[in-house]
């Protein structure tokens, strides 16, 4: 009888390898070979363009800011127009902590920066999370403007308007030096901070956690019915989110020896989910496409037609808004399928 | 009197002026296959959102064995055993059939907030979901999305979520509605294969179903309960022939 009892949920665990369903699922958070390219490209970068790793270091950083916003935005569904408030969190963290305290260690600064905007993130989000749609909109871009002002205002220690120029970094791991004039080391450090942080991120979204967040997306009335605790759920999202986006933030102001208001802005705040929205959001890879797309986009155009750049940005967003509402990955995905369904025809 | 498996007393729900529950007791004993009916609008599903936390009563308490759940949000009800399906199907659209159901057997199993291991390593949620997938002969669609499924095989993923709950109490509104008839026999041999412990209310207005399925029946009119009874003591009460059984028990 006991026997019998127990054989039942391995009968049903072989089953379900027998379902092509579940060994799709359960095979899912494999890593395909694909996904070495991104860092081979990284590499590649560091060798054949060593007159653009300052720029390439901008575009990491940017991937890493997406990639935070995708977590909430594209797998939870939380719609923000507030997360540059983490970025600029985790940029102000790291800026004072150097100005006026002398820590400017950079690994054990990312760290800091981590834990303010985490700590930022967890309070706002266990307020704003109880809201949702245009008012859960509104109420990101309040805490954003809430702290670029607070930013602005408090000049004594954030430098006001003007920000801390000319901020001191100490070598990595006391030997690579990485500030404005070195720009290999900071290319690689920002490119292995990213890499462990895809990890973090690549790991929670294929988890039990990261797959109820999809559920919490796609329908919350649901959620609640299964009995998941989904306000605790989006909170917890929201705080490793704008931890993530801190450290972005941390590794600007590292890399740039600056920080200013800009970095807690509206533009940044738009261009982010730009961004994200381009390169496809809920993907994972989006964040590195949209990121590598829209500023080689925006650097080029810049180079070309200094006066009207932002014309040509508007018009390709436009074409992607309305042709490849996925964005590019979202695109690419499609027309895969397309050539899928021709050849089974 | 013993504690009902589920009960409600004194339960009252307004929207303004309109009363969508007035005074209602209920029970729902353990091992019950009931069924409500009523006209539509009489509140069947308004009671259901009452009984699982989705709206909360103006007046009155509901009690899973004798313990007072009124204050408790819906997550902690289905915890405590309460789970239901919709009258409108309420799926995860854009996700396949099986993590459709695996999403409702994580949580269960106190999975659905674990950070640190890939899903697809949890053998035990797979393995459960997709026993659901082959009980209501899913199979086929496991793999594909809710909306690439007709709206009927929908219903039965629905169906699917909430057995994946192993709930004490299981409310089904309209689980038949949009199932084509030839179909639904999965619908009640699934439901026939639950524990005999467990108390299953049905919403249904396909009387066939309801007179197979149901071995006690409440009527519900404008939001009161209006009549109760064995399958045979309501089919003939000509009171509730008049206001609800009228037409079909005439045709």
């Amino acid at each position: 009888m006991t026997a019998q009892r127990h054989a039942q949920p391995m009968s049903a665990g072989r089953n379900a390898l027998g379902l092509a369903a579940a060994t799709a699922l359960a095979e899912r958070h494999r890593i395909r070979w694909w996904e070495a390219l991104p860092w081979i490209a990284g590499i590649a970068v560091f060798f054949l363009f060593p007159n653009y790793l300052a720029f390439g270091t901008q575009v990491l950083i940017m991937i890493l800011f997406a990639l935070s916003l995708d977590l909430v935005l594209g797998y939870a569904g939380i719609i923000t127009l507030g997360h540059a408030a983490f970025f600029g969190a985790g940029a102000y963290t790291v800026g004072m902590l150097a100005q006026h305290w002398g820590w400017n260690e950079p690994l054990s600064g990312l760290v800091a920066a981590a834990a303010v905007a985490g700590a930022i993130g967890l309070a706002s989000g266990y307020v704003l999370l109880r809201t949702h749609g245009l008012t859960l909109l509104m109420l990101t871009l309040c805490t954003m403007a809430l702290l670029e002002e607070a930013a602005n205002m408090g000049a004594a220690y954030t430098g006001g308007f003007d920000g801390m120029p000319g901020l001191n970094f100490k070598p990595l791991l006391g030997r690579y030096a990485f500030d404005l004039l070195y720009f290999r080391s900071q290319y690689l450090y920002v490119l292995a901070v990213l890499f462990g942080c895809f990890l973090v991120v690549r790991a929670l979204v294929h988890s039990p956690f990261g797959q109820s967040l999809t559920g919490i997306r796609e329908n919350v009335l649901r959620m609640h019915a299964v009995g998941a605790p989904v306000r605790a759920r989006l909170v917890i999202a929201y705080a490793i989110s704008a931890a993530l986006a801190g450290v972005a933030g941390a590794l600007f102001t590292q890399s740039n020896a600056y920080v200013n208001l800009s970095v807690l802005g509206l533009d940044r705040a738009a261009g982010v989910l730009i961004v994200l929205i381009l390169g496809g959001y809920g993907r994972l890879y989006g964040a590195f496409v949209g990121a590598i797309a829209y500023m080689v986009l925006e650097h080029t155009l810049a180079k070309a037609y200094p006066t009207g750049w932002q014309l040509g940005v508007g018009l390709t967003l436009m074409a992607v808004a309305l042709y490849a509402g996925n964005g590019i990955l979202g695109l690419a995905a499609a027309l895969r399928r397309r050539i899928r369904a021709g050849r089974g025809r | 009197m013993t504690a009902a498996l589920l009960e409600t007393r004194g339960l009252c729900k307004s929207f303004g002026a309109l009363e969508v529950a007035r005074d209602v007791g209920f029970r729902l004993e353990s091992g019950a296959r009931h069924a409500l009916i009523g006209p539509n609008g009489a509140g069947k599903t308004t009671l259901v959102n009452l009984l699982t936390g989705l709206l909360a009563p103006s007046r009155g308490s509901v009690l899973l064995k004798g313990e007072d759940v009124t204050s408790l949000t819906q997550a902690k009800r289905v915890k405590r055993g309460i789970a239901r399906t919709f009258q409108i199907n309420q799926l995860f659209r854009g996700l396949t059939v099986l993590e459709n159901v695996c999403i409702a057997v994580a949580e269960r199993l106190g999975a659905g907030g674990s950070m640190l291991r890939p899903a697809g390593r949890r053998m035990d949620v797979i393995g459960e979901a997709a026993g659901l997938i082959e009980t209501l002969r899913l199979q086929e669609e496991a793999g594909r999305r809710i909306d690439e499924l007709p709206y009927g095989r929908q219903r039965l993923v629905e169906i699917a979520i909430a057995l994946g709950l192993k709930p004490q109490v299981l409310l089904l509104d309209e689980p038949a509605a949009g199932i084509p008839s030839a179909e639904s026999h999965i619908l009640l041999d699934a439901i026939g294969a639950l524990p005999k412990d467990i108390g299953v209310l049905i919403i249904e207005h396909d009387m066939d179903l309801v007179f197979r399925f149901a071995e006690r029946i409440t009527v519900m009119v404008s939001g009161a309960i209006y009549a109760e009874g064995s399958p045979a003591e309501i089919a003939a009460n000509r009171d509730v022939r008049a206001v609800y059984l009228g037409s079909a028990a005439d045709g």
